[in-house]
């Protein structure tokens, strides 16, 4: 009897506590920039693509929902010529991201991308790409690769010496 | 008396293993399932210590606590050696050596081609170097161009050799090699250009890292994890090179080599490893059609069944490119008797003789591996680079095993490559050529001896009799050719392991009788046939009538399998053939002009979507797999003719119902087989994609293809077991993805996959069937074994086990005509790879073949059968012949060799 009343009295008390609940979606919950929602193609500081095609985010991934595949421009710049994520399946793992060489692949704090048709989940690379670095603000994996691209010469890359001249014998 | 050692212990941390004391620690320990990184040794290079990878820790006796660094590659497996692999100061060694090389190395890896199968990814790893120190400037270099098979990034390099020392030394190669000096060494050629070499290719897998990339590949990039690999058989010449093919999004993407101790080993040639992108090609027929109009599978089936019954006289016509199993289904659908072989008689009759000739013995037929391990070679009547590209590359080292004989003597060991080849120099074992030609193996023959076929033959029966009193001799030989027998005789008679290799390049019986001869008069010799594709020998053995015989028969009906006759006969008899015939159904895979003149065409599978054996030049039966799913459109042409309900029934059916091919179900686990109760599977483990791939057309993933015709899935999912040899569908293993990965499914480094190399020989020497044949019991008694030539003689040139008497007679050069000879191109005879862009690009423009003196008395161009075509001068060719370029359009359909006049334009 006297355990019953004291439950009352606690749930009596809580009334005048500070309110856990948000009223969604009239009030937006904070999430924090490392939140792990929906993800992302990001660009470099130069507008360029980041994705390169590597398919890691592809062998990472748990439920294998990515699936895209490697194309080159005519300056041997490489990017995917499809880039697509089931969202249907993606468990937002965040895999991708940490396997990700370039930073192109982000997860962003925003999760609603609710359907009421499966296949409007599947996300092509027009859906995903967006038109910043997104937060990663700096990093452009061109600058840093050795693999000469177009409006970059051999040996223009960030600590690389001049191209070697193997005509010198000079020791 | 000295006691051989066979075995030696070694001590691994402090453990004995029993290790082969002919070969080095590394070897030794890697056969022995140890993880030792390494670059610069390869099992078929041997050894040079260049990279100093391969550090281990030795002592001198148990109590030694100290030990010393040394290199693994460069040490024998001597009785009692003491190594320790983990040792810590051994290990940061080896880390230190990983630091070093990667000082330099870019940060490429994500759009590295290599990545994912890069032998510098899996060793760097595996020492456990993981983070970048150095601070300064990387060194670059400029890349090349190097043709349509290579892409070159010089900036990976790690300067193993490895590139130089297969392509110059081990390939022959001369354009291709390292220049300046100090941490500037740069791997290419002296500029811009294609590599001559036609093994070039191999970079890719010799390469431990990304210099070196596949070009074709790279159009249509895949990684080798999300490739769906199949165990296959390379369908571009007669040798059946295994290959592993890679598939992704219904294209094909790779082909890889697939280790075959026997055949392949760890080498292919650039045709069979850039020649699969026919495969992908707009010529393909996806649609089966009647007359103009699309047509449904079904309907198309029951077409042909109302066009088998309605008309009894049909006749089939076969392929040397279709599978026993697609061959035999035709020849089960219109009967024995009215199915024809699909080639001409000239070439047909050759095969038949040289299946006699094989089964009779007693000159076994040699494997790849045997040949490179002759000690004297003679060459009648093939161009060898250009006909069977991979048998050049044995070739190349049969011509050090003599030599190396001199290595054995110093006592250097034999995997010490700078060691032996600074022994050797530039000598070479006895190598000989006679040829109607030069060809691409000229710089390493001892001599070599042109003339028109005929006198090629009689050079052959020049040195059998040389060899044998009993066997006949020809009349009149020129100074030159006397001077070339005895040459080759003197080497034949000292050496161990004789060689005879032939074929039916020129169509000429009497060059395959003369090496039957040779081979026969010979202790001890082998002898190999090439044969002109990849089933030829298949075709042989069900059935022996030609494809004139079947325009003879004027049948009213005709299906042709996976054959476009306008290339084996003149157009004008083929045109009247099908005029002639009210029906005809074509099964193919590529447009060609035969299926223009089809009622029905049947799309059909190319090797890459078909399942099947394939029988090669030395009647090793080997089984390919498809990498496609099944489909409903295009099908396997025993699926389009028969009602068999899977392959293993066709061959059941094909192995009770041919004589010979008993043995062949054997070459290959059936459909039946599991591991541990699941199929293999045909994708690697990390396969991506699986919810993805289809989800633009579908969310629901639809369940996998099955596949009734073999023990592989369409799959990731499976045993992770090593599946039997002939079901590898790639090679990977922990920590080795890259293609070095084959060290853990072999038996010993370099020797069988595990549980024996995959192929069922069909015909052993002496063993042949309703053939009188010399015995191998007689082999050491001479006399016995040749008393039959005298009885031969005097009859006709009936083959019966014995020698064969009918030398031709020497050739004749015409006043006003010339003998034209078909003249072979590695890339360019084929007909497939015609449909592949990238070897496509090396194909040579038709032109007309002459020695100098015979150019000269014409201009430019010259006008033969009608065409008008540039002259191109062409060393060794005899005066009186001359050559045109094998199967390349328009060139196609001429039967060669023929007479046929030379006028100027």
């Amino acid at each position: 009897m006297f355990s019953i009343l004291q439950t009352m009295w606690n749930v009596f008390l809580h009334m005048f506590h500070r309110r856990v609940t948000v009223q969604y979606p009239e009030e937006k919950p904070y999430l924090a920039p490392r939140y792990r929602g929906r993800i992302i193609l990001s660009r470099d500081p130069d507008g360029g693509e980041r994705c390169v095609a590597c398919y890691l985010c592809a062998a990472v991934c748990p439920v294998d929902c990515i699936a895209l595949q490697a194309t080159e421009d005519s300056s041997g710049r490489r990017y995917p010529e499809f880039f697509r994520i089931n969202f249907s399946r993606c468990i937002f793992c965040g895999f991708c991201e940490d396997a990700c060489p370039t930073y192109a692949i982000q997860l962003t704090p925003d999760f609603e991308m609710g359907e009421y048709h499966r296949p409007n989940l599947v996300y092509e690379k027009e859906d995903l790409l967006i038109n910043g670095p997104g937060k990663y603000p700096g990093y452009n994996f061109w600058r840093v690769c050795g693999v000469q691209i177009g409006g970059k010469d051999k040996g223009e890359s960030e600590r690389e010496a001049a191209p070697a001249d193997v005509h010198t014998l000079l020791p | 008396m000295p006691v051989e050692i066979d075995v030696t212990t070694v001590y691994i941390e402090d453990r004995p293993y029993p290790m082969d004391p002919e070969q080095n620690l590394l070897h030794q320990c890697l056969s022995a399932g140890f993880n030792l990184p390494y670059f610069c040794w390869h099992p078929a290079l041997g050894s040079v210590g260049a990279c100093r990878q391969c550090a281990v820790k030795q002592f001198k006796d148990e109590h030694d606590k100290h030990g010393r660094i040394v290199m693994a590659c460069m040490t024998p497996a001597s009785d009692g050696t003491r190594i320790s692999i983990k040792d810590s100061e051994a290990a940061a060694f080896r880390a230190g050596i990983i630091e070093g090389m990667m000082l330099n190395h870019p940060h490429d890896c994500p759009v590295c081609d290599e990545g994912g199968e890069c032998h510098l990814q899996d060793m760097t790893v595996m020492t456990g170097h993981d983070y970048r120190r150095y601070r300064f400037e990387k060194r670059t270099f400029r890349n090349q161009y190097l043709g349509p098979f290579l892409n070159h990034e010089m900036n990976r390099c790690i300067q193993c050799y490895r590139c130089v020392r297969f392509y110059r030394e081990y390939a022959g190669g001369a354009d291709f090699n390292s220049f300046a000096l100090r941490n500037l060494v740069y791997f290419g050629r002296d500029k811009d250009g294609v590599l001559e070499n036609e093994f070039a290719g191999n970079l890719v897998e010799v390469c431990p890292t990304g210099v070196f990339t596949d070009a074709t590949l790279k159009r249509h990039y895949t990684r080798k994890w999300d490739l769906e690999f199949s165990p296959s058989i390379c369908t571009q010449c007669s040798l059946g090179c295994n290959i592993s093919i890679g598939k992704r999004y219904d294209t094909l993407r790779r082909v890889v080599n697939r280790y075959n101790g026997e055949v392949n080993g760890y080498f292919l040639c650039d045709r069979g490893r850039f020649g699969y992108e026919f495969v992908n090609s707009e010529r393909r027929i996806r649609q089966s059609r009647l007359r103009t109009e699309a047509i449904g599978p079904d309907a198309a089936k029951r077409h042909l069944r109302d066009l088998v019954a309605s008309n009894p006289g049909v006749i089939g016509i076969g392929s040397p490119r279709a599978s026993l199993e697609s061959n035999f289904a035709l020849r089960a659908l219109v009967g024995p008797d009215r199915f024809y072989a699909g080639i001409p008689s000239s070439e047909l009759e050759l095969l038949r003789l040289m299946l006699d000739i094989l089964r009779s013995g007693p000159a076994g037929t040699p494997s790849l591996r045997e040949v490179e391990s002759s000690d004297a070679v003679l060459v009648l009547g093939e161009d060898v680079m250009n006909v069977a590209p991979r048998m050049a590359l044995s070739l190349r080292q049969s011509v050090r095993q003599q030599p190396i004989e001199i290595a054995k003597r110093l006592h250097v060991a034999l995997w010490q490559d700078h060691g032996v080849r600074e022994v050797l120099q530039d000598a070479k074992g006895p190598f000989f050529i006679a040829t109607s030609s030069a060809t691409r193996l000229d710089d390493i023959a001892t001599e070599c001896c042109r003339g028109a076929p005929d006198d090629v033959a009689r050079v052959g029966y020049a040195i059998a009799r040389a060899l044998h009193s009993s066997s006949p001799e020809p009349q009149d030989l020129a100074d030159n050719q006397r001077a070339f027998v005895e040459s080759v005789t003197n080497a034949f008679k000292m050496a161990k392991r004789p060689l005879v290799i032939s074929g039916a390049s020129y169509r000429n019986i009497g060059i395959i009788r003369a090496a039957a001869n040779v081979s026969r008069v010979l202790p001890g010799a082998t002898l190999s046939f090439i044969t002109p594709e990849c089933n030829s020998f298949g075709l042989a053995f069900l059935t022996g009538t030609s494809l004139e015989a079947a325009i003879k028969a004027k049948p009213t009906a005709a299906i042709v399998i996976e054959n476009d006759l306008y290339r084996r006969l003149p157009a004008p008899e083929v045109d009247s053939f099908f005029s002639q015939c009210a029906h005809v159904v074509v099964l193919d895979h590529l447009e060609n002009r035969t299926t223009t003149r089809a009622e029905l065409v049947l799309s059909t599978a190319t090797f890459a979507e078909a399942d099947g054996t394939l029988v090669n030049n030395e009647c090793r039966a080997q089984r390919f797999f498809g990498v496609f799913p099944p489909s409903e459109t295009i099908r396997q042409s025993w699926q389009w003719l028969g009602e068999w309900e899977n392959l293993d029934r066709v061959i059941a059916d094909m192995s009770g119902g041919v004589p010979g091919l008993s043995g062949i179900a054997q070459a290959a686990p059936s459909a039946a087989f599991r591991m541990s109760g699941a199929k293999v599977p045909r994708e690697p483990h990390r396969w991506s994609g699986r919810t993805a791939v289809l989800a633009n057309i579908t969310v629901d993933e639809p369940k996998p293809p099955v596949d009734l015709n073999s023990p592989l899935s369409f799959s990731m999912e499976g045993n992770p077991d090593q599946p039997p040899a002939a079901l590898i569908p790639f090679f990977w293993s922990p920590g080795w993805n890259s293609a070095q990965a084959t060290n853990k499914f072999q038996e010993e480094i370099a020797g069988p996959l595990r549980g024996g190399d995959p192929g069922v020989r069909l015909i052993e020497a002496g063993q042949g069937e309703g053939i009188p044949m010399a015995s191998r019991a007689a082999e050491s008694d001479e006399d016995a074994r040749l008393s039959a030539p005298n009885r031969d003689r005097q009859g006709a040139d009936a083959f019966n086990g014995a020698l064969f008497a009918s030398v031709p007679s020497a050739f004749q050069p015409r006043e006003n005509e010339w003998l034209i000879i078909p003249l072979f191109h590695i890339f360019g005879s084929d007909e497939l790879s015609r449909a592949a862009p990238a070897v496509a690009q090396l194909f040579p423009d038709p032109y007309l073949a002459l020695n100098a003196d015979d150019a000269a008395k014409f201009g430019a161009e010259a006008s033969v059968m009608g065409r008008n075509l540039p002259v191109r001068v062409t060393p060794g060719l005899p005066q009186g012949v001359a050559g045109l370029p094998s199967g390349l359009p328009p060139l196609e359909g001429i039967m060669l060799p023929a007479w046929s006049g030379i006028s100027r334009i």
